[in-house]
């Protein structure tokens, strides 16, 4: 399906990032726009969008927003997620390189529309380059009254600060973002209160993705409806999708959602990389279960990609060809998010840990029989609610779709490792699997 | 400067300071930063960006002298500071190469890199040459997996590796 981009829009422009280039496409008028316009109906036009969260979870913005209580007497403040360090997913750096005023924008719409004075950007420390960038284009901005105080004239003030994180991935979980800006170790919060009601420094509080934020001013500007007219009913918008590994072309691609995983793979990446076949993909980012060759023709929405045993999430598509080693594939996923657990819950600090201990083992030739039971009780064990943040399901979810669809190849290498039985190698560490079954009945 | 008070954001120098104190531009800058919050320990990790930019790395003196400055105690300023994997609790050489080993870039050949790297500067993850010029160390996702494999140096992302154009731009780095 092709289509003009609206978030990509300004990719090929020379000089897309400064000011002058974004109001020469219409910039900053949405802002005027939303300005002139009650809060409250900024925020039904949002709703009347259907915008989801493009971050991963897909809560609609709009609701999300008419969630700060009115009349509070503390101040409110709103909190663009930059973070992007879901693997397989690079879509806000994008955003941020080619348009960062567009980003800005929708900062501005979003922070007048639930009444905040103070926006800040998180974005991920790795980041250095984009964060010139941002720093550059507030200071024009606020030279040109879009920002600072008194915005185009109307009164309406905001200062929008940038905070630079440190290499953390949980910190792109909303709560744990919060606890970061306020000088914190990234642990995420238990909900509720929501962000919304308690956030950074105990005031309400909205955070959105960087990409959710983008929208915006093209909603304002051209209307909820339009909005929702693209894609599918649930799902409305374009997406960016972020492709990456085995295709010809990997790069950020926007389509409406509902756009297939064959469309985006076949045509917009030129197919699986020297003519190879597929074999897997991930289509949501790392934490989404991975999806065999055949779910290729799967629509690119929310509810679509749910059906099809896996999520949306940030967009972040991985696409392995059939040379892929499905054990070693899980063993690196673990490596990361044994790495990334912040420690808080037990079940993800010793769950996931445990997991890469086991997929480990497997993959060096030392698999055991039980190995499977004891990788899917860990699932159990760890996913589901039993971590304050979703970090557990994030490396349960691969662990259970790796088994659910390539299995066999677990059994291959533990059975190949039993009939080798290999003395001369190092025993990895082996936990009791009694210990975990105990454990499990406690948590359960 | 900027309006909106981030850092100058270069390569430091990296100095061992036994008491380090904070100049008048340091000084500066801490009292912007803590514009930006409501409340003062939210200046924490800007505050600590800004030692590391200026001795390179973050000390025990350095926590000190954060915490002392910030009104946090040295325990806190270090639980932060080691739960995030940037701050560099040890000194690093002058240049900081960070390879990205998650799975996008794996898929695209990370490890030949990571091979020729560790052979071609003759140390293993987390370990410095003996000149001072290279530490190389192992990262998760960098978030730029369209371009893979990656490997940020110091500031800059590096795109599209392979051995040979790495090399070139190892030899293109200053002594």
């Amino acid at each position: 399906m092709t289509m003009e981009p609206i978030l990509l829009r300004a990719r090929g422009v020379k000089n897309s990032r400064t000011l002058g280039s974004y109001l020469k496409r219409g910039g900053y008028k949405a802002l005027a726009k939303a300005i002139a316009m009650d809060p409250e109906e900024v925020i039904d036009e949002v709703k009347a969008s259907g915008v989801r969260g493009r971050g991963g979870a897909g809560f609609p913005a709009g609701v999300k927003w008419s969630f700060v209580p009115k009349d509070l007497a503390k101040p409110t403040y709103m909190i663009c997620n930059a973070d992007e360090s879901e693997p397989g997913t690079f879509k806000d750096r994008e955003l941020i390189l080619v348009d960062p005023h567009m980003v800005l924008e929708g900062i501005a719409i979003a922070s007048y529309a639930i009444d905040a004075h103070t926006a800040y950007i998180y974005i991920r420390g790795e980041f250095v380059r984009e964060t010139e960038i941002l720093v550059k284009a507030i200071s024009e901005a606020r030279r040109k009254r879009y920002l600072g105080s008194d915005i185009l004239g109307s009164g309406y003030e905001l200062e929008i600060h940038i905070h630079r994180g440190a290499g953390a991935y949980i910190c792109g979980e909303e709560t744990a973002l919060i606890e970061s800006i306020e000088g914190k170790r990234g642990l995420p919060r238990l909900k509720p209160p929501f962000p919304a009601v308690v956030g950074v420094f105990g005031c309400p509080t909205v955070v959105n993705n960087v990409e959710t934020l983008a929208c915006v001013p093209h909603i304002i500007e051209r209307g909820g409806a339009w909005f929702a007219a693209i894609g599918t009913e649930r799902s409305t918008g374009t997406k960016l999708f972020c492709v990456s590994g085995h295709v010809e072309r990997p790069g950020v691609y926007e389509a409406p959602m509902g756009t297939t995983f064959r469309e985006i793979i076949e045509e917009f990446c030129g197919g699986v990389r020297g003519g190879r076949e597929l074999k897997a993909f991930i289509p949501g980012g790392s934490s989404a279960p991975i999806l065999p060759a055949d779910r290729i023709d799967t629509p690119a929405d929310f509810e679509s990609v749910a059906e099809a045993g896996s999520m949306l999430g940030s967009g972040g598509v991985i696409v392995m060809d059939d040379t892929v080693d499905m054990v070693w594939a899980l063993e690196n996923l673990l490596t990361f998010y044994a790495h990334e657990s912040c420690g808080q819950c037990t079940p993800c600090r010793e769950g996931s840990d445990w997991a890469l201990d086991v997929v480990r083992r497997i993959r060096r030739g030392q698999g055991r029989t039980k190995d499977i039971e004891t990788l899917q009780r860990i699932a159990r064990f760890a996913s589901q609610g039993m971590t304050i943040c979703p970090l557990g399901d994030a490396f349960c979810l691969p662990i259970t779709s790796f088994l659910e669809h390539f299995g066999g190849e677990f059994e291959e290498a533990i059975a190949g490792a039993e009939q080798s039985v290999s003395t001369h190698l190092p025993v990895l560490p082996v936990r009791s699997d009694q210990a975990l079954f105990e454990a499990e009945e406690v948590g359960r | 400067m900027t309006e909106a008070g981030t850092l100058p954001l270069t390569v430091a120098t990296v100095e061992v300071v036994e008491e380090p104190t904070f100049d008048d531009f340091m000084e500066s800058e801490i009292k912007r930063i803590l514009k930006r919050y409501p409340d003062h320990g939210a200046a924490l990790l800007p505050v600590l960006w800004l030692c590391q930019e200026r001795w390179g790395w973050i000390s025990a003196g350095i926590m000190r002298a954060v915490g002392q400055r910030l009104d946090l105690s040295p325990a806190f300023v270090e639980g932060v500071a080691s739960f995030y994997t940037m701050y560099l609790l040890r000194p690093p050489g002058k240049y900081l190469l960070q390879v990205c080993t998650t799975l996008s870039c794996q898929l695209c050949g990370t490890s030949g890199i990571v091979d020729h790297l560790k052979e071609k500067l003759g140390i293993d993850f987390g370990e410095t040459t003996k000149d001072g010029r290279f530490t190389l160390v192992d990262v998760q996702c960098l978030g730029a997996c369209g371009e893979a494999p990656v490997v940020q140096i110091n500031n800059d992302y590096y795109t599209n590796l392979t051995e040979k154009c790495l090399d070139e731009i190892l030899d293109g780095l200053g002594e």
